[in-house]
């Protein structure tokens, strides 16, 4: 039975381009008060356009309108629970929002004085102290712009630390359980990736680890807890043996808020990992970013992080560019600094205390909703979880009906789905992540959700195969999309 | 709920971590504040910038108006807490709005596809010469020195770790837009792209065309850059370029010390399958209703892993929706009317300021400081609450008494006449 949601009338809308009208506007200039001058004449007859073709001209009510029809057709964590696992989607507090917008910041050039930045440079250099005692690292760069830039930088840096020792070396290591993004940022690194399989506990397997790794291996890239929300018990030894050999472990650090407050990977041997502010920190997701991707690293990559790095003089902060060893940039100026402020703002709000509890509710959700879903979905991995947890559509299957379509279903009771198909290690995967800011009344409704689906899917699967049957649009057809890409608006006949 | 997991206490939730590894000290960061005392932290902090000053600072970052409707957008929850629109049946809104931009960024810039954002101007320059070496097969960049210094900086931490060759040709002196002598000794048939950015760094609007006919002369194709998105009211588009790379942070993006901005990749519609990031297309749900969806995913990182066009996840949807609402309400002819008012300010001022070139030019110019170092000129106009230009030697050390000044919309006439003054008093 659905209990969360009903039905509600939402209002068409068209593209922007068909409100339009010539003569229409929604913005005012103020009377110009230097003399006009000539396009043409400043800039030359042949570099001046005609007009942009296309470009809408609407009211202002209508530009208004237009957006928030569109807002509606949205399903967003202020609706609900948001159950998407490895993508952490928690609460995102107002008050971040607020202070990001403060005149002083938001209006902050990156190029003004070092002496009139000071403010800015001080909530870097605090949110730097915070991501270094949460992680047990030693030095952080703030410059990475979201979580796969943040992998490609801290790659980047075991390349040039191993460059520096005289050989690059020329593979690493990726457990099959990994984000699609790690082995593309290897890639692109100019590194070859192997995959190392996981054992039956669905983590790394250290004999095969073992004998994986010789003097051609650059690192390790390990997901910890991994994308089935297991701990990695052996990480000690992991670490260890990569060490041996001269490598080093490069952490993910997609699923740091199963561990802020009761483990620091610098504490387990990690030499290099980045963080996700959008997801540990709660900065929000935008509907795909903008994200932010600090790469915390222990004292002996600190000399190769990206210029510029920010230094204490006289007092003073200020921007230090005259570092031989570093990598480069990896991004113009100093990285997404409106989602630094929110996230420090985020770990003010909590303090040292609150992150932990924040860590444990979370751990606690996930297993509640673990606890109530086993006799209804197939558990293939036994291990204990913390922050999420991975069903299969094992028994589904059997009736005809995947872990995709049950998604799709979830949505007509009143939910985002889980993440669907991931990790490719588990068939049909149904990754579930609550998050802690979830109340017990809104997750017993999400486990009656599935259950009851699980009932549907025994008396009529068919129907199921059919969901969504309350949204605007029912299930798309992206085959045709891929096909016969039509990836901008024309005019109708064109 | 600890008694339903049949555990005792929230201890036991990860009991099963080896001892080793657990903290067993609390965490060395302050308790929890208030929302009074974090609003105050950084209102303070905030007041330790440059805050509430007059700028003529541009380089990459610039200072326009923000219309009230984009902030009043973008704060609603169901574009600020959503994820990635995987979900089509429940993502329509922010589809839509990306396909929006999609469209726009291809009116503006005059190419036939663009995709739905990246991290921001400088990360998507290495990103579209990676898409020029799939497209030629080949391993060589050549960049002009007019090409905004971070960016190519940052082109060079990539192509250093990929194996690529790059190498930068220099600007015509006097004139200050770059030298087609110099590209056409510097481009050969190992070219995969060459790359030029217009209104260049220095604010000087580049001829496309011949930079154009040089690079395909020697099949390699042209990379236009921009970072002055409003010049693109005004200006012809780059049509010759095969790749246009942009920074959109003029369009209502807050300064933000830097970021988060939006990138955008344009390019033609036979390079589509190349184009790196996220890409919504347009298509119909099983009842014929029109209806938006991620396409082409098979180039992307989650399903091609290691094979993937880039490994670009995130785009930067909600900055990116700040654009599109800004050329919402703009539109065709409020966008050309605010390029005009640019393009007034920044010749004003001009005309007060010994300039060092004498081409044509945007909303900002090298400016050459004959009587006094750009760092005294600054100082000079600290005293009066004004934050002056960027001094160029850091950059350009033959420009050293030069700065880079930019004036926009927001700049008062008044303002521009105290800078003038500090320049030319002795």
């Amino acid at each position: 039975m659905i209990k969360k949601v009903r039905s509600h009338i939402t209002q068409n809308e068209p593209p922007i381009f068909e409100r339009s009208s010539p003569g229409k506007a929604a913005y005012q200039l103020p009377e110009l008060d230097v003399p006009p001058v000539d396009a043409g004449e400043a800039l030359g007859a042949a570099s001046v356009r005609s007009g942009i073709e296309g470009f809408p001209e609407v009211s202002e009510v209508e530009a208004i309108r237009h957006f928030t029809r569109l807002s509606t057709y949205n399903y967003a964590i202020d609706h609900g629970l948001y159950p998407l696992g490895s993508c952490t989607m928690k609460y995102n507090p107002r008050v971040n929002e607020a202070v990001a917008q403060v005149e002083g910041l938001a209006w902050a050039h990156p190029y003004q004085p070092d002496e009139l930045s000071q403010g800015a440079m001080e909530i870097m250099a605090a949110l730097d102290a915070a991501l270094c005692e949460i992680t047990g690292m030693d030095a952080v760069t703030l410059q990475p712009a979201a979580g796969a830039h943040g992998e490609l930088t801290g790659i980047l840096l075991v390349r040039a630390a191993l460059e520096a020792q005289g050989n690059p070396r020329k593979k690493i290591l990726i457990p099959d359980s990994a984000h699609g993004t790690n082995p593309a940022t290897v890639s692109i690194a100019g590194y070859e990736v192997e995959n190392i399989n996981s054992n039956d506990r669905a983590m790394v397997d250290v004999a095969s680890l073992a004998n994986a790794v010789d003097e051609d291996v650059a690192a390790l890239m390990v997901t910890n807890p991994n994308t089935l929300g297991t701990f990695e018990e052996n990480i000690t030894q992991v670490a260890e043996i990569l060490h041996a050999k001269g490598a080093m472990v490069y952490m993910d650090g997609a699923n740091m808020n199963a561990l802020a407050g009761i483990a620091r990977p610098g504490d387990f041997g990690i030499d290099v990992m980045h963080l996700n502010l959008h997801k540990t920190f709660s900065t929000p997701h935008g509907g795909g970013g903008p994200g932010s991707g600090p790469v915390v690293v222990k004292r002996h990559l600190e000399p190769f992080l990206p210029i510029p790095r920010l230094d204490r003089v006289d007092d003073q902060w200020r921007w230090n560019y005259d570092r031989p060893r570093s990598i480069g940039r990896v991004r113009a100026f100093y990285g997404n600094f409106g989602v630094l402020v929110r996230a420090l703002a985020y770990i003010m709000a909590h303090g040292g205390d609150g992150l932990r509890k924040a860590t444990i509710d979370a751990i606690l959700n996930a297993n509640y909703i673990r606890k109530g879903l086993e006799a209804h979905y197939e558990l293939p991995h036994k291990a204990p979880v913390m922050h999420e947890c991975v069903f299969s559509d094992e028994r589904q299957a059997k009736r005809g009906v995947s872990t995709g379509d049950i998604a799709k279903r979830l949505i007509d009771y009143g939910f985002h789905p889980y993440t669907v198909s991931f990790p490719l290690i588990v068939k049909g995967a149904m990754m579930i992540e609550p998050t802690e800011t979830e109340s017990k009344q809104e997750i017993d409704l999400f486990i009656d959700a599935l259950v009851s689906i699980a009932q549907e899917i025994e008396e009529n699967p068919d129907f199921v195969k059919g969901a969504p049957y309350s949204t605007r649009v029912s299930r798309v057809d992206e085959v045709t999309a891929a096909r016969k890409p039509i990836v901008r608006w024309t005019p109708p006949g064109d | 709920m600890l008694a339903a997991c049949g555990l005792e206490s929230a201890e036991d939730l990860f009991s099963h971590l080896p001892k080793d590894v657990r903290l067993e000290r609390p965490l060395a960061i302050p308790p929890g504040k208030s929302e009074y005392e974090i609003v105050d932290y950084f209102r303070g902090r905030g007041a330790e910038n440059a805050n509430g000053r007059a700028s003529f600072l541009g380089a990459g970052a610039y200072y326009h108006y923000r219309p009230v409707l984009v902030d009043t957008v973008v704060s609603r929850g169901e574009f600020l807490t959503a994820y990635t629109p995987y979900q089509a049946e429940i993502s329509q809104g922010t589809l839509a709005a990306i396909f929006e931009f999609q469209t726009m960024a291809c009116q503006l810039t005059g190419m036939e596809v663009a995709n739905a954002s990246m991290y921001d101007g400088s990360t998507a320059v290495p990103e579209a010469a990676q898409m020029a070496r799939r497209i030629t097969r080949r391993d060589r960049i050549v960049a002009a020195n007019t090409v905004h210094p971070e960016y190519r900086q940052v082109l060079a931490t990539y192509a250093r770790n990929q194996g690529v060759e790059t190498a930068e040709f220099g600007y015509a002196p006097g004139v200050g837009c770059s030298s087609m002598e110099e590209l056409e000794e510097a481009v050969d048939d190992r070219t995969a792209a060459v790359i030029i950015q217009s209104p260049n760094f220095f604010g000087v609007v580049e001829e496309i065309k011949p930079a154009a006919e040089l690079a395909h002369k020697h099949g390699a194709l042209l990379v236009v850059v921009f970072t002055e998105a409003v010049s693109l009211g005004l200006l012809e588009p780059p049509r010759e370029a095969d790749i246009v790379v942009g920074e959109m942070q003029s369009f209502a993006i807050p300064p933000s010390y830097g970021g988060p901005y939006a990138g955008v990749i344009a390019t033609k519609q036979k390079h589509i399958r190349q184009i790196p990031g996220r890409l919504v297309g347009q298509t119909k749900d099983s009842n014929g209703n029109v209806a938006y969806c991620l396409t082409l995913s098979t180039r992307e990182q989650h399903i091609r892993r290691e094979k993937a066009t880039s490994n670009i996840c995130t785009n930067q949807a909600l900055v990116a929706l700040m654009a599109t609402v800004f050329m919402t309400v703009y539109g065709k002819r409020g966008l050309r009317e605010l390029a005009e008012q640019n393009l007034a300010k920044s010749h004003y001022l001009a005309g007060k300021l010994p300039q060092k070139f004498f081409g044509p030019f945007f909303n900002e110019f090298v400016a050459h400081s004959v009587l006094q170092s750009p760092a005294e000129v600054n100082r000079r106009l600290a005293g009066k609450n004004i934050v002056g230009g960027l001094p160029l030697g850091r950059f350009y050390p033959e420009l050293e008494d030069c700065m880079l000044v930019c004036a926009t919309e927001m700049s008062r006439r008044e303002d521009m006449d105290t800078l003038a003054e500090a320049f030319l008093s002795r």
